[in-house]
Order: C-alpha cells, then sequence, then structure tokens
C-alpha cells in the first residue's frame, strides 16, 4: 500500500516527476559514459601494448650518459639472468628512393635481437656487416623491399630482414625502427663508443625479476646511483593506475550533473511536501506515525531514482557508444564487463542521489506537526 | 481495543489551560476547564468562534497538548507523552470526521478507510473486508468503493470520511462541524448516522455552532472566552 501509495503520488504531478527524472537520467549517462570511456581508453592501451614481457630496463644513473663496458660486465655476474642485451639507440632520418622518414636506430648484437622481435621475412644480418634490419611499420612507410638499400646519415645499409609486427613496447620501438650492428652504430654516430645507451635484461624466472632488480641495484649503486632499473611490469601497472585516475576524474566532473539532479529531487520532493502538508495531517490524525510519513515519502524518492538510474543505465549504452565512437572511433570494448561495472556503478549512484535528495523532504514531513499540518490550507 | 482502563471518565479534562502566544500579547484560549465525559455520551461543544472550542477538540483528539492541567483520555495522561506515544494514542481511541471531509484524494473511497488500519499494521485483506464492512456501516453504497473523493458528492464523502473514523473501532468518533459542508438533509442523514453509532456504544463528540445539532446530544456543553458557562443535560 505505501508503495501504492508513493506511485500514485509521483503520477499526480507526471511533468514534474518525469523532468526530475531526467536529470538523474542525464547524471547516470554522464557518469556510465564516462566510465566507459575511460575504460576503453585503458583497455585499447593495454591491447596496443600487447606482450610488454617482464623485463628490467637499465638506464644510465643521473648525471651519467652511457652503460658502459665494465658496467656490463658487473651486471653479468648477477644471477638469474638469461639474456643482458646492450644497446645503443638514437633517432635519424631514413631515406630511400624518394622516401623519407625518421627512425629509431638501435645498435644491436646480430644474436641478440631474435630475443627480442620475431623475423617475418628475410634473415638477421651478420656481426660487423653492413646490413641491416628493419620493423614493418619502417618498411611500409619508405616502400623498400628486402636488398633495397636505404640511407641513414649518409651511409647506405642494404635491407636483408623484414621484423613482425610488434606494437608499441618499453624495451624497443621495433616497428619503425632500423637495427644494424654495434661496429656500424659506433661507426655512423659519433662519440657513442664510450658506453651503451641502456641495456635489456631478460630474467630466466619471471616470478624472481624483483630479486634480479635489488641484485642489480645493490651491484652497481653500492657507491653512485650509476644506473637506473626499470621493470617493466611496474610500468603497466602505473599505466593502469593513471587511466583509473582518468576515468576517475572525468566520472567525477559527471558526477556534478548528479549533483544537480540531487538538488532538482530535493527541490521537487520539497514543493510536493508542502503542497500535501494538510494530507500529511489528515494521516498524521488518523494515526500515521513520523515513521510511517517518513517512509512514504522516502520510498516516493527511491521509486524516482530507481526508475531513472535504471533508464539511464539502458540508455548509457547509447551514451558509451557514442562518446567512444566519438573519441576513439571505435566502440568494441563498450560491452567489455568492465565497461558494464560502470553502468552499474553510475545506477547505484543515481538511486543513491534520489534517495539522498528525498531524505531531507520525507523528515520535514515526518516533523510536522498533525495540528499545524491540518491547520494548513 | 485497548482496554487501558474501562472504568471512569473516558475523557477527563482537570483544569486545562493552553495559552497561545501571538507576538507579545498572550491568548488564553482554554482558561481552567473542567470537562469529563462518560463512555456512550453524545456531546455537543458549543460555543462562538473563538471561545476555545476547537482547542477543546485538539486536546481531546491528542493534537495538541495543554498548557496547564491534564488532559485523560481512557485513562492515560497525556502530558507525559511524546509525539509517537500522542499518535498511538490517537489511533488506538480517536475517529476524526471533518467539516472538510479531508480524504486523500489520490486514494479510493476504500483505500481511505483502509488507511488508519495501515498504520496500525492490520494485514491487507482483513484491512479490505473490514473497509467494506465500514462503508456498510456508513451507508455509502458499495459501488462507490473504488471511486476517487473527486468523484463523489459531499454526503458520499463525508460518510466515507466516517467509515474511515470507524476503522480501529474507536470507542471516541470526534467530529468537528461534520454538517458544515452539507446540505440540510445530506446533514441530516449524517447526524442521524451518528446518532446510530452512539447506540451501539461509541461516544460521539461534536464541536458544532448549529443548534439543531445539540438537540442530538444527551449533554451540551457551551463555551465561552475559554471557559465552559454552561453544560447542560
Amino acid at each position: 500500500m505505501y508503495a501504492e501509495l508513493a506511485k500514485r503520488n509521483l503520477k499526480r504531478h507526471m511533468a514534474r516527476t518525469v523532468l526530475a527524472a531526467v536529470g538523474i537520467i542525464i547524471g547516470v549517462i554522464a557518469i556510465s559514459s564516462m566510465g566507459i570511456l575511460g575504460n576503453s581508453l585503458k583497455l585499447s592501451v593495454s591491447d596496443s601494448l600487447g606482450d610488454v614481457g617482464n623485463e628490467l630496463l637499465v638506464y644510465p644513473g643521473f648525471g651519467e650518459e652511457t652503460i658502459t663496458e665494465k658496467q656490463v660486465e658487473k651486471m653479468q655476474k648477477v644471477a638469474g639472468i638469461e639474456n643482458l642485451i646492450p644497446i645503443y639507440s638514437s633517432a635519424s632520418k631514413a631515406e630511400y628512393k624518394n622516401e623519407e622518414t625518421y627512425a629509431n636506430v638501435y645498435g644491436i648484437e646480430s644474436d641478440d635481437l631474435p630475443g627480442l622481435a620475431e623475423i617475418e621475412a628475410g634473415r638477421m644480418y651478420k656481426r660487423g656487416s653492413s646490413d641491416c634490419v628493419i620493423g614493418s611499420q619502417l618498411a611500409e612507410d619508405l616502400e623498400v623491399n628486402i636488398g633495397g638499400k636505404i640511407t641513414i646519415e649518409d651511409t647506405k645499409f642494404r635491407v636483408i630482414g623484414i621484423l613482425r609486427e610488434r606494437g608499441m613496447g618499453f624495451d624497443i620501438s621495433a616497428d619503425s625502427a632500423v637495427f644494424i650492428d654495434h661496429q656500424m652504430f659506433t661507426r655512423i654516430y659519433e662519440d657513442t663508443d664510450e658506453g651503451y645507451s641502456y641495456a635489456i635484461i631478460q630474467v630466466e624466472n619471471i616470478n624472481e625479476i624483483d630479486t634480479v632488480k635489488e641484485d642489480l641495484e645493490e651491484r652497481l649503486n653500492k657507491k653512485d646511483e650509476e644506473v637506473f632499473v626499470l621493470a617493466t611490469n611496474t610500468i603497466l601497472s602505473s599505466i593502469d593506475e593513471i587511466s583509473r585516475y582518468i576515468s576517475l576524474f572525468l566520472m567525477g566532473i559527471s558526477s556534478i550533473s548528479l549533483l544537480v539532479a540531487g538538488v532538482s529531487i530535493l527541490n521537487v520532493m520539497l514543493m510536493s511536501t508542502m503542497e500535501r502538508t494538510r494530507e500529511i495531517g489528515i494521516m498524521k490524525a488518523v494515526g500515521a506515525s513520523r515513521k510511517d510519513v517518513l517512509k512514504m515519502f522516502l520510498l516516493e524518492a527511491l521509486f524516482l531514482g530507481t526508475a531513472a538510474s535504471l533508464i539511464g543505465g539502458i540508455l548509457s549504452f547509447g551514451g558509451g557508444f557514442l562518446i567512444t565512437v566519438l573519441i576513439m572511433k571505435q566502440a568494441s570494448y563498450l560491452f567489455a564487463p568492465s565497461s558494464m561495472a560502470y553502468i552499474i556503478l553510475g545506477i547505484v549512484f543515481g538511486i543513491m542521489t534520489g534517495v539522498a535528495g528525498g531524505v531531507y523532504p520525507a523528515w520535514k514531513a515526518a516533523q510536522m506537526r498533525p495540528l499545524d499540518a491540518l491547520r494548513h490550507e | 481495543m485497548n482496554g487501558a482502563c474501562m472504568q471512569g471518565p473516558i475523557v477527563q479534562l482537570t483544569d486545562v489551560k493552553k495559552i497561545y502566544h501571538l507576538g507579545a500579547s498572550q491568548i488564553h484560549a482554554l482558561n481552567g476547564v473542567d470537562l469529563s465525559i462518560e463512555r456512550g455520551d453524545f456531546v455537543t461543544i458549543m460555543g462562538s468562534s473563538g471561545s476555545g472550542k476547537s482547542t477543546m477538540l485538539n486536546l481531546i483528539g491528542c493534537l495538541d497538548q495543554p498548557t496547564e492541567g491534564t488532559v485523560k483520555i481512557n485513562g492515560t495522561d497525556l502530558s507525559l507523552l511524546n509525539d509517537d506515544q500522542l499518535t498511538e494514542i490517537r489511533r488506538n481511541n480517536i475517529g476524526f470526521i471533518f467539516q472538510q471531509f479531508n480524504l486523500i484524494p489520490t486514494l479510493t473511497a476504500v483505500e481511505n478507510v483502509e488507511m488508519p488500519m495501515i498504520f496500525s499494521g492490520i494485514p491487507e485483506q482483513e484491512r479490505r473486508r473490514r473497509a467494506m464492512e465500514f462503508l456498510r456501516r456508513a451507508n455509502l453504497d458499495a459501488e462507490f468503493a473504488e471511486h476517487k473523493p473527486n468523484e463523489l458528492s459531499g454526503g458520499q464523502q463525508q460518510r466515507v470520511a466516517i467509515a474511515r473514523a470507524l476503522a480501529n473501532s474507536p470507542p471516541i468518533l470526534l467530529a468537528d462541524e461534520p454538517t458544515g459542508n452539507l446540505d440540510t438533509k445530506t446533514g441530516k442523514s449524517v447526524m442521524d448516522l451518528l446518532s446510530e453509532l452512539n447506540l451501539h456504544g461509541t461516544t460521539v463528540i461534536v464541536v458544532t455552532h448549529d443548534p439543531k445539532i445539540a438537540a442530538y446530544a444527551n449533554t451540551n456543553i457551551v463555551l465561552r472566552d475559554g471557559e465552559i458557562v454552561e453544560a447542560s443535560e
């Protein structure tokens, strides 16, 4: 009966009820869609990163410019390392016939590259040769095939291998890169024979990656901060964290609209409390306690909030689709379970807003003295 | 019934004063009233406006508490009760009938009658059965049970209101100008109904300024300036 009464009271001023509901609906759509957008951004970043692997990257410490041969020797003494890959890296203009583009240039030993990237066509260069292997994107950009000669820093390199597409990575950006032998690298770039740019370390057992990291730091950073060791999996988790903050920020902004909706519920309920003052008096006269009146008005707010939030939740699929298509040009992450969670979150917030907006008017109605309420015209 | 006290007067006012503060001045709405109403009485309270009769009705109806003195309903002293306890006493002892009918517009006739029983926690089916019975006793045709108040005539609305007052079977019916908004003929039939209910044992208290209504009563009380000036059997 309370429920029935609440429904009828909401229907009494249908236009007003609908307008109050629209506020909640918009709020829920805004929160859910922004949550979905943030979540889709996160999913698409982690997808495009692909397998970032569990590697350690060793960079020169603050104030240092290179990783020296001596440091590499020290690193090799650390237990649990499967591959230690010292790398030279730079970037230059790469030219082929009429095409030119900027490319990462890596100096890497021919034995080490297969550990990082797969060759799709052709083969690896030999030690000391002036051949090169290039990434798939670069091959496409320069329209070069195996056997073609590309020019870097006024030196010609014959392309003898093309890598399989690898996606973004923290260790090397292989897709638009040129890989050449260490000797060739130090020859074309001046002053690079002092040391490597950085080193990639692959560990034997992924579970021991933290121990290896600690050992490295202990061995090399005993006196000074010689090197800076980074684990790729921690980069991934900080990207996760950042995208969570982005989601929260977006949702925070959109929750302002829900706040406004809450205020409009408050307004509508307060208005209807005032209008129904006499009714409240009658109900109290015939035996309604404060709790009964409170229950009646809260139920109205709950119904309004729930109905509006559910509608908002359903429309959020549309809202989420629109905004992801608009910003990311695709909506493939819309139905991911983690996106659904944001719709549920939006609905829960919407219901909470409705009830919160109803608390004060309900309390005010409950506090009315029956005599004053009855006298009210 | 709650049977708190089945002996003694059902309503007892002892040296009751009610003082309202209107700005800086004090208004003595009731100025030391003593009154006792026995079970099964039919009492009218008369007086010009401002005589304090509404104040007295509100006190007997547990809608208000006295500034001084004691009001006892069915043996319970109201001055010691909080809001929720007053509500309970009201629910169990008093059936209100208003001049304006005061039905809830969103509810049908039978639902209006059910309402007090909702607050006293009577289960749905029993509630509906009793409500229909009360409507029948109030002489409202069953065909109007599902009508909303605005689809009923004044007389029909007042019958619904009387049926509502009967819900929870209170020992006291309290009516404030019950015929004030009705034509003479309908008014008479409503008064006949009240007097019939009185014959079955319900205490009826009517506030009015219509001398014709006083004819139904076995006790007439006349108030002037907050004091009882005449109490005739």
